[in-house]
Order: C-alpha cells, then sequence, then structure tokens
C-alpha cells in the first residue's frame, strides 16, 4: 500500500503548490489576528507598536456581549432541536417507507444547498403572514429549519454504518423496540451524534444569511458584527474575530477526537502490514 | 408489525415541521410572486406583471449573468486550487494526509464574516496588501480595484469555497482503491497517463458534488457584495435584498426569488443525473 | 544460504529472468532475505509459501511496486529493478482483479495497448483475440461491476495477456472463487500457458493448487527459499521437515542412525545416513496394510493400534499408534480397521530431510 507510493515519483512542484494553497488559505487569518494586535490600528505595513489595547476595549464592550448571549442561547436551543428531529427525520429515512418519502428526503436536505437568503425570506414571508413578531424565536425557528438538513445527513451517516444485527440481538433477548432504541440505537449513535451537535452549535453561531431577515431587536453575534462593520473598520473588530478563530479552532479539535477516537482501532491496523 | 406502527409514527414530526416551516413558506413566496405592490402596500391582485418585468428590464438579466459569472469565476478557481492540493494529500502526501486534513478543515469552520472582513482589511486602499507593495516601493499609490470589486468578491468567495470543494473531492479521490493506480502502471501508463484515464473519471463524482455546492453558494451570495463589492459588483441575491428593504417590492423579490429556486433546482437535477452516469458502482 | 533447487525441465532452454541476492525490509522487519532465483523462459513457476513468507513482496518487487532494499533483479540479460512498472515487460493479474470500473470490459483489456501507443487499427483484432482466449468475448461492452468473480477474473487475464508480456505476475488470483470453479479455472490457466508458452510466475498459499500446475515450485518460509523442484521432486524428496510438511501430509521419524541402521523406537531399518540423529519423512500413503501378502526384503514391520479412521471416497485415512507415536496412514478401502494391527513400509520410501 504505502510500496505504491514509494514507487512512484514524487512530485516537488505539486507539493509547492500544496503548500501555496495552504498558504492562501490561512494568511487571511494570519493576519487578521495580527493585526489584532497592532498599535496603528487596521491596515498599513509593516505593523507596529504591539499592544492589547483592542482585546481591553472588546473585553468591556457590553454590546458585543450581550450579542454574544444572544447568540449562545439561539445555538444551544437549536442543537438541541436540531438534534432531536434530525434523528426523527434519519431514523425515518433510514428504516421506514411512507408516502412521499422521496419528496420528504429531498425537502429536508433541501436548505443545505439553498442560498441562506431564500430560505431567510420565505420565512420572513410566513411571519408577517402569521403576525409573528421577529424577535430571537423567528431567529430560531429559520435556523433549526435550516440546520435539521446538517443533522439529518450526519445522523443518517452514522445510522448506515451502524450493525443491525445488534438491534435484532437487542429484540431477540427480549427488550421492546423502545428499550432497544434507547439502550442500542442510541449508544451506538453517541459519536455521529455529537460530532453533528459540534458542526451545529458552530454553524449557528456564525449565522447570517437567514437571520438576517429574522431578527428583531436583539443582535446575534455575527449581526452585531455586521452592525459595526457599516460604521467602519476598528481594529476592536479584529479582536473578537480573532477570539472567534480561537474558540473555533478548539472546537474543530474536539470534534476531530471525537471523530477519529473510532477508527483508531483501524488505524493501528493499517500499520502492520508487509 | 408493531416495529411498522412506530416506524411510521417517528417521521411525523419532522414531516410537520417541513411542510409548516419549509413547504408553507416556500409556497408563500411562490404566491407573492404573483402579486403586486402599490403605494407601500401589497395587493393581492393575481398577475405575472413582475415576472414580464424581470424579462423585459435588461438590468436584471444582466445582475443575473454577472452573478453566474462571477459564480463560474468562483467554482473554476476553487477547483484550480482545491483539486491539485486534495490530488497531493491522497496520493502523495503519505502519513502526513491526516494532519494535513484537519489543516484544511479549520478554515471552513471559522466564520465566514470573519474570513470576508480579514479580507476586507487586507485588500483596502489603506489595506495591508497596499501597504505592503508600497513598503516594498512595487507601487507609489494605493491600488483602488483591489477592493469594491467583483475582482475582490471573487477573491472572497473562492477562499470561502475552496474547502468546500476539496472535502467531496478528496473523498472521492480516497475512495479510488490503490490497486487501480498499480494496475495502470503494470499495463504501461506512467503517471500522467494514469491520472488522465483513471483517477480523474473516477473522481468526476466527487469534482461534481463540490463544484455544484460552490456554484449554487455563491449565486445566492448576498454579503460578498456588501462587504468587499462595490457598486459594478452587486449580486442577484443583492437585488432581492434591497427589494425586500427600502426598495420594498416584496413581489418583485419573491419573484426573482422564484427564479433563483428554480434555477438551483433544475441545476441540481442535472448534476444528480449526471452523478448517477457516472456512479461506476 | 543457497537455495536447494533442482533444474527446471520446462523444455524451452534460457533463463529468463534472474533474482539476484534479493532483499527487503520494511521498516525492521525483514519480509526477504537474500533471495537468488531464476526462471527460465516458458515455465509455469509458482512461488509458494504461508501468508508472511515473503511470496507477495517477491511478486510486487518483479512487478515494479516495490524496490529492493538490497539485491538486483535482472530479465532477459537486462537490469530490472531499476526500471518503473510502466517500462516493465511484464504484467500482473491481481488479487482483486483491479479492473477499472468506469471503462467497459473492451476499454480495460485495451488499455495496455493504448497507453503504449498501439497501432489505432491493430487494437480491436488483438483485444477480440484475448476476450476469445478467456471466452468473454459476449461481454465486451460491459461493466466489470456487471460481471462475477470468475468473470472478471478472465478478463484480468486477457487484459495482461493482450500486451504480449515476457512475464505474466499473478497474485493468488483464484483464491477468491469457490472450490468448482477454482479447478476449472486451473486447468484452463495451465492449458492457457502450455499454448501461448508465456513464462508464468504465479503465487498462492494453496500446495495443491501449485502441485497441480507448476513445472517447478519455489516454497518460501519466512523470507527464504526452502526448496526449488518440481513438483515430483518436491514430493517425493523434500529436503527439509518444513517442505516435508508443507506440501503433502506425512509423518516424521526422529531416529538414531548407528552404522547404516536407523532406530525408531523398537523399529529399525537400513539406511546409507551418516551417523547420528536423523529425520525421516514417510508419507501416509507409504505406509502398507499387511494382510498376508509377501514383504519386500528389509521391510520395516509393525504393530500398531487403531486410534482413528477417516472415510474419504477412494481411500481410508488412519491414525495408528506404534510405541506411543502417532502415525498417519492412507489406504484404500479395507473396510472398517479396529485394534491392532500389522503395518509395513519399505526403507526407501523413508526419506531423510534436515530440519
Amino acid at each position: 500500500m504505502s510500496g505504491s507510493q514509494r514507487g512512484m515519483s514524487r512530485s516537488p512542484l505539486l507539493a509547492i503548490y500544496a503548500v501555496l494553497v495552504f498558504a492562501f488559505l490561512y494568511l487571511p487569518i494570519a493576519v487578521l489576528i495580527i493585526y489584532s494586535f497592532n498599535g496603528e490600528g487596521v491596515g498599513g505595513f509593516p505593523p507596529k507598536n504591539f499592544t492589547v489595547r483592542w482585546y481591553q476595549v472588546l473585553l468591556s464592550d457590553g454590546a458585543i456581549w450581550d450579542s454574544v448571549v444572544n447568540s449562545l442561547l439561539v445555538a444551544v436551543g437549536t442543537v438541541a432541536f436540531s438534534l432531536v428531529f434530525g434523528l426523527l427525520a434519519a431514523l425515518a429515512l433510514d428504516r421506514a417507507t411512507f408516502p412521499g418519502k422521496a419528496i420528504f428526503r429531498r425537502l429536508v436536505l433541501l436548505p443545505l444547498i439553498l442560498p441562506g437568503i431564500i430560505t431567510g425570506l420565505s420565512l420572513l414571508m410566513f411571519a408577517v403572514s402569521v403576525k409573528l413578531q421577529l424577535s430571537l424565536l423567528t431567529v430560531f425557528i429559520g435556523m433549526g429549519t435550516a440546520l435539521i438538513s446538517v443533522a439529518t445527513t450526519e445522523l443518517y451517516a452514522g445510522l448506515q454504518k451502524m450493525d443491525r444485527a445488534q438491534e435484532e440481538a437487542s429484540l431477540d433477548l427480549g427488550a421492546t423496540p423502545w428499550q432497544t432504541f434507547w439502550r442500542v440505537t442510541l449508544p451506538n449513535l453517541k459519536l455521529s451524534l455529537i460530532a453533528a451537535g459540534l458542526l451545529i452549535f458552530t454553524l449557528s453561531m456564525d449565522e447570517i444569511a437567514v437571520t438576517f431577515f429574522l431578527i428583531g431587536r436583539d443582535n446575534t453575534l455575527p449581526l452585531e458584527i455586521w452592525a459595526r462593520l457599516r460604521r467602519g473598520i476598528t481594529p476592536e473588530i479584529n479582536a473578537v474575530s480573532s477570539l472567534i478563530f480561537g474558540v473555533s479552532v478548539i472546537l474543530i479539535l474536539i470534534w476531530y477526537r471525537i471523530r477519529t477516537s473510532s477508527t483508531g482501532a483501524e488505524a493501528q491496523e493499517l500499520l502492520e502490514r508487509p | 408489525m408493531y416495529t411498522r406502527m412506530y416506524k411510521g409514527l417517528i417521521s411525523l414530526p419532522p414531516m410537520f415541521w417541513v411542510a409548516v416551516f419549509l413547504l408553507l413558506p416556500y409556497a408563500l413566496m411562490f404566491a407573492h410572486s404573483f402579486w403586486t405592490v402599490r403605494d407601500g402596500i401589497i395587493l393581492h391582485e393575481w398577475s405575472t406583471q413582475n415576472y414580464a418585468k424581470l424579462f423585459q428590464n435588461p438590468l436584471y438579466l444582466d445582475v443575473l449573468f454577472r452573478t453566474m459569472r462571477i459564480a463560474g469565476s468562483v467554482t473554476l478557481l476553487s477547483l484550480l486550487l482545491g483539486y491539485p492540493l486534495a490530488y497531493y494529500m491522497s496520493f502523495h502526501a503519505g502519513v502526513r494526509k491526516e494532519i494535513l486534513y484537519q489543516l484544511v478543515i479549520v478554515p471552513l469552520w471559522i466564520s465566514y464574516l470573519v474570513r470576508g472582513y480579514a479580507w476586507k482589511t487586507i485588500l483596502g486602499s489603506d489595506g495591508v496588501l497596499n501597504g505592503f507593495l508600497q513598503h516594498l516601493h512595487l507601487t507609489k499609490e494605493p491600488v483602488s480595484f483591489f477592493l469594491y470589486s467583483p475582482f475582490a468578491v471573487v477573491l472572497m468567495l473562492t477562499h470561502i469555497y475552496t474547502p468546500f470543494v476539496f472535502l467531496p473531492l478528496y473523498a472521492s479521490l480516497e475512495h479510488i482503491p490503490r490497486n487501480l493506480v498499480e494496475a495502470s502502471h503494470d499495463l504501461g501508463a506512467g503517471s500522467r497517463a494514469t491520472f488522465l484515464r483513471v483517477i480523474l473519471p473516477l473522481s468526476l463524482p466527487g469534482l461534481l458534488a463540490g463544484a455544484t455546492f460552490a456554484f449554487l453558494l455563491t449565486l445566492g451570495d448576498f454579503l460578498a457584495p456588501l462587504l468587499v463589492g462595490g457598486p459594478s459588483s452587486i449580486m442577484i441575491a443583492n437585488i432581492v435584498q434591497s427589494l425586500f428593504g427600502t426598495a420594498y417590492d416584496w413581489p418583485l423579490g419573491a419573484a426573482i426569488s422564484v427564479c433563483i429556486l428554480l434555477l438551483t433546482i433544475s441545476l441540481l437535477f442535472l448534476t444528480e443525473r449526471l452523478e448517477k452516469r457516472w456512479a461506476f458502482r | 544460504m543457497p537455495a536447494i533447487s533442482s533444474p527446471s525441465n520446462s523444455g524451452t532452454a534460457g533463463v529468463l529472468l534472474e533474482v539476484r541476492e534479493v532483499a527487503k525490509r520494511f521498516g525492521a522487519v525483514e519480509v526477504l532475505k537474500r533471495v537468488s532465483l531464476e526462471i527460465a523462459a516458458g515455465e509455469f513457476l509458482t512461488l509458494l509459501g504461508e501468508s508472511g513468507s515473503g511470496k507477495t513482496t517477491l511478486l510486487r518487487l518483479i512487478a515494479g511496486f516495490e524496490q529492493p532494499t538490497s539485491g538486483e533483479i535482472w530479465m532477459d540479460g537486462e537490469r530490472l529493478d531499476t526500471l518503473p512498472p510502466y517500462k516493465r515487460r511484464v504484467n500482473t493479474v491481481f488479487q482483486s482483479y483491479a479492473l477499472f470500473p468506469h471503462l467497459s470490459v473492451r476499454d480495460n483489456v485495451s488499455y495496455g495497448l493504448e497507453v503504449s501507443g498501439t497501432a489505432k487499427t491493430e487494437i480491436p483484432a488483438r483485444v477480440a483475440d484475448a476476450l476469445r482466449m478467456v471466452k468473454m468475448e459476449e461481454f465486451a461492452a460491459q461493466r466489470p461491476a456487471r460481471l462475477s468473480g470468475g468473470q472478471q477474473q478472465r478478463v484480468a487475464l486477457a487484459r495482461a495477456l493482450v500486451n504480449r508480456p515476457k512475464l505474466l505476475l499473478l497474485d493468488e488470483p483464484l483464491s477468491a472463487l469457490d472450490a468448482n470453479l477454482r479447478k476449472q479455472m486451473q486447468s484452463e490457466l495451465k492449458s492457457l500457458q502450455r499454448e501461448l508458452g508465456i513464462t508464468f510466475l504465479f503465487v498462492t498459499h494453496d500446495q495443491d493448487e501449485a502441485m497441480a500446475l507448476s513445472d517447478r515450485i519455489a516454497l518460501l518460509k519466512g523470507g527464504a527459499l526452502e526448496q526449488v523442484a518440481s513438483p515430483r521432486e518436491i514430493y517425493a524428496h523434500p529436503a527439509t521437515s518444513y517442505t516435508a510438511r508443507f506440501i503433502g501430509q506425512t509423518n516424521l521419524l526422529r531416529t538414531e542412525v548407528k552404522n547404516g541402521t536407523a532406530r525408531w523406537g523398537s523399529l529399525q531399518w537400513a539406511t546409507p545416513h551418516a551417523d547420528g540423529n536423523a529425520i525421516f519423512s514417510l508419507r501416509p500413503a507409504a505406509i502398507h496394510w499387511h494382510t498376508g501378502e509377501t514383504v519386500p526384503w528389509g521391510a520395516a514391520r509393525f504393530r500398531a493400534g487403531i486410534r482413528q479412521q477417516i472415510f474419504s471416497g477412494d481411500s481410508e485415512h488412519l491414525e495408528i499408534d506404534f510405541e506411543g507415536h502417532v502415525l498417519r496412514v492412507r489406504l484404500h478401502t479395507p473396510g472398517l480397521l479396529s485394534g491392532e494391527q500389522e503395518f509395513w513400509f519399505s526403507p526407501l520410501d523413508a526419506v531423510a530431510v534436515r530440519e
């Protein structure tokens, strides 16, 4: 397996190209972080006057932290909602046959590929027609609708990978379907649930397109930043962006740990092959 | 038999939600597209004048085509960046591919806004790039077209969507059994011929999936033009957004949205067909 | 240490492939230990061994998918191991067939011809010939995914042979087939090889298969060659106890030789072997049940108790107990035996083997 790679010519050009692509992906973020410590503010070159002033300003900025709280509220709600409904949808798609299943599958996955603006606007029209006031609740409804698809996809994949015989064994041993679900199915899905939850949380915290049209008086974090951007760019935004970056990286590391803990055993096997 | 009942029931809550919060709103949007607005009030009179307006006024078609050009450029550039990277990682990176995979995923999880904002600070007249060029005395004055131009929009969106394009592509490449590569070599094909005849065709499903994703998402993007685009880079979604905002013509906005929706669905349908043809299972 | 090999008797003169002191190491593991082997043109040579014996590694070295850690490989008087796989006049039939899923059967077979720049006008005829050879003409337009394992295997064979390689490598190609199909494919492969005259290097762990197909067998153990000889030679005169046990069944008698007599328990027989300890390999079929006929002069006769008897069509497999030693015997239909019986064997059938 590894031998075939050894036999093939190493391509140095390709490696250089790969490095360049990585540079392209990371350079803007690196610049962002560096300039969050720049005394002269955003822009210009080279950066001078290292300072943490902008982070201090950030810490005392009440409006930003309010919006963080709002974002967290919506995110947690969205995660809970999406996981539950997404699990039901995934189970239905994986195991049940019912009329309109094909259409249902397409519909559930549609918000994933559809531009957020369409989902947002259609829900706006819906909210107006039922005279629902725009608020964090409407934001929650919008995000939940959009992110169910993410949960469904992830959990469906997890269900497919599961060994069906385990559930059959459980039934054979006398457990009811309900018991089987709690004792066998769910524990098997633990990893998928956590992975999906983390993903939905991150997407929810960052969501703008749908939120844009459903927001009321209380801002979520992205929209608060957006509002500030309209007034002009400040290094404080660099600071908050850098913090968001830091938190995201931590979340990915956790997500990755979870993902690979299940495949650790397989990786071990691959190491021994003459 | 008890299992059949239980199975049927679990589909109900998500079906209900989808019906109320997905189907109904789409239907409402569809209905709105046939209504009109007068003096700031939406009238529920049925007509097709919105659609007529779209095709008669060249402005809308112009913006739509510009949007499609931008989407096409973004998709193409993302592929040019993402494919060699995925190929390198899958076939040449050896044990390091795991870590490299992580590194590609990380930008995906970073906020869209954060990344867009980063480009804004880099490309501006007082931005980092201009400062850098002036510092090296490569330019004397700030270059203005870096920011607030289609160039900036394409650049930013390429940055956003390259990892999106990369993911299904990489999965597709990883899926190719290595003994096929060996067989190709065994039969006399060198690296280049093997790539063109074996690897590329077998990676097409992943390529298609990634490209579709990038194209469709760029098509409906309205934030990038607002962040880094100028008046010459307004995209179709911006028009919709303003129609729902200050320009207040919901029916017209709904009509454009329906068009975007139809465009998306037909593209998805097309790629699904192609994917079925290319899935050599 | 040099392999014990007997010259090949495949008819056509000339050595096609030379493996010279080839060693292969993966990290800390030495998979091949200074192996030297000659393959004659036109012969059917089988690399036989357990998993981990290095047989697949040796095959891959010859194909070009791995590089030797040391040593050289030569083909037709030219250095082979420095060439990449696509420049070698060697083709492989893979264990998992490795057919290109996105190409039809026909396009799979023509692949090698296309990439090497064969004239477009020539290709269809050669492809058709190759498909006819493996009896797959009617499947030419199909995709591999629709074919059964046996059919895929034939296509893989055609794909390799159509290029007229000097050497065909077959990596356990029949291991995924069921027993009947396997036997059928074995006989087809054998006649194909005879017909085409192409040199075949066949890898398997199945000794029956090796004996049925090969002109010569190269038995590998732990990365080194244990013995290289024709099937009849290797069966009748195994060099070591491992060979004796691996190929066919045998009884290993640990004796003490003194003055031309080997002593095993209370049994003894004449032997030209030097004094000292000696191991003799005695095939189960070489032990006879005494029914009163005249026993050859010098035969070793003994009484033993019947422990187990297993019926197997035209022969009976017995386990007998002689002074605490368990011997395996193969007889032809004596009916059910029991208790103690008399047995004998000829000293000529007891082959001295190394440890």
